[in-house]
């Protein structure tokens, strides 16, 4: 980034908002290491919970679309979060939503697997950690002395930030890769054409398995799926034909590979590819063929090896699929 | 408001789409519910194909293909047979009853076997009940 010209331009106002997350994603910025200093150069972070103090009403008050660009993190769980989104909307003109849960819902997007009601459950009566003899569960108001403290609502469901609110672009990852989001940044600080709103930037146009440097044949037939700790990879020969379940073919690619470099199958948090809407159900559709058996009965046999496939082909996309949650 | 089940059928164009026209020529009467969607071999269902049906309303979904052995292109409908059962463990573990979702083999000569199978799954159908996948995720109103 060429410092004279954007120090002689007015700074870009930045926001970064966690929403469910697990802090990665912001972290992911800070990553950025000494190009975060090229960031700072060109943006004003006015409101960033992990870095600064500044309180919601403070964002409430800005006047609206005085934020050039938000990068919105993580999924959309309670009202605290729903509410949030819906005022950086309005105060922010280019909104991203940045990573895996922010995009489709992410591990959080995980608990529409289950319900309010059981996630309580589990959680405050049941888990082997939980000593809870009175039952005592959240409460959406307490009175104290003072007057009533509100909390957030749960709710049912785990929501993307698409679900509730126009989203301009879409940068994908668990957590997205420092050097794509530097990348993008610097697109939009030196005023090069953006892309249609709704696009996924950041990333690149073809699966994993295109950049991906593993050796790979055409026969990717198996009789067994193995989960990764029961074989002992080669670590050259594609995942896939060693039996070993990788998301590659149903991920865009933009990463590098690097779980498949650091010698672990790619889980898919980057996402489908363009022209995909459910990465799980591509998946799905490419295990298929690589059953190597035509009687049902074995066909069965090997299907029993993938223990989880819900789980599995949707670790980063459930609330984000087709069928978004578990029917109930 | 009486329940009527909603079918979406995908029948390939060689066997059971042929069978289906026979079921019709030979003025036979079965159930009106099935949506039959024809396409060029079972080999071609996706998953996306059957869990869009099950998200647009759909109370049950059949694949017909033409018998092991017969595919017009070899080993389309073993591909199928792959993938559906593949399929039927994702949504079973979604909370979608295994009935909504069958596959069976119909041939080009098999118009009452056709026949027999939509009344026999929509009968079924009407024991499971409508569907709740639509609107099991609700988020239109989200954005108001």
């Amino acid at each position: 980034m060429d410092k004279e010209q954007t120090a002689a331009k007015p700074k870009l106002k930045l926001a970064v908002y966690w929403g469910a997350a697990c802090g990665g994603c912001c972290v992911s910025v800070l990553d950025t290491h000494e190009k975060l200093l090229d960031i700072v150069a060109a943006a004003d972070p006015v409101f960033w919970p992990i870095a600064m103090d500044i309180k919601y009403k403070d964002v409430e008050n800005m006047p609206d679309k005085s934020i050039d660009l938000t990068l919105f993190n993580g999924a959309i769980r309670n009202s605290e979060n729903l509410h949030m989104a819906k005022v950086l909307r309005n105060k922010t003109k280019i909104l991203v939503a940045y990573g895996a849960c922010a995009y489709m819902g992410g591990i959080p997007g995980l608990a529409n697997f289950s319900d309010k009601e059981a996630i309580f459950r589990r959680v405050y009566d049941e888990s082997e950690s939980t000593n809870n003899p009175e039952k005592i569960h959240p409460q959406r108001e307490v009175k104290v002395k003072e007057g009533t403290i509100e909390m957030p609502q749960f709710f049912n469901d785990v929501y993307t930030l698409n679900h509730v609110v126009d989203v301009d672009y879409f940068i994908p990852g668990c957590p997205p890769q420092s050097e794509r989001l530097v990348e993008v940044f610097s697109a939009i600080v030196t005023g090069a054409q953006l892309p249609p709103p709704g696009s996924v930037v950041g990333a690149n146009d073809k699966t994993n398995c295109d950049e991906c440097k593993r050796k790979k044949t055409d026969n990717k037939l198996v009789k067994k799926f193995f989960r990764p700790w029961e074989i002992q990879d080669d670590k050259e020969t594609c995942f896939l034909e060693q039996g070993v379940i990788c998301m590659g073919p149903a991920t865009r690619s933009g990463c590098g590979v690097r779980c498949v470099v650091g010698n672990s199958p790619c889980r898919g948090c980057y996402g489908p590819p363009p022209g995909v809407t459910d990465p799980g159900a591509k998946m799905m559709s490419a295990i298929g063929t690589m059953i190597d058996a035509n009687k049902p009965e074995e066909i069965d046999e090997i299907i029993e090896t993938i223990v989880d496939p819900a789980g599995l082909f949707y670790r980063f996309s459930l609330p984000g699929s087709i069928l978004g949650r578990k029917v109930q | 408001m009486e329940f009527r089940p909603t079918l979406v059928a995908f029948l390939c164009n060689w066997c059971s789409y042929t069978g289906a026209d026979l079921a019709g020529t030979s003025r036979l009467h079965y159930a009106p519910n099935i949506r039959i969607i024809r396409i060029m071999c079972s080999g071609r269902i996706e998953p996306t194909f059957v869990l869009k049906a099950f998200q647009q309303g759909a109370d049950g979904v059949l694949i017909c293909g033409c018998h092991p052995g017969d595919c017009h292109y070899q080993e389309g409908n073993y591909k199928c047979l792959r993938r559906y059962k593949l399929i039927q463990k994702y949504t079973q573990q979604m909370g979608i009853e295994k009935e909504r979702l069958r596959l069976e083999w119909i041939s080009a000569s098999e118009g009452k076997q056709f026949a027999e199978l939509v009344n026999d799954m929509t009968k079924t159908l009407l024991q499971v009940g409508p569907s709740k996948v639509k609107g099991t995720l609700e988020v239109e109103h989200l954005k108001k």
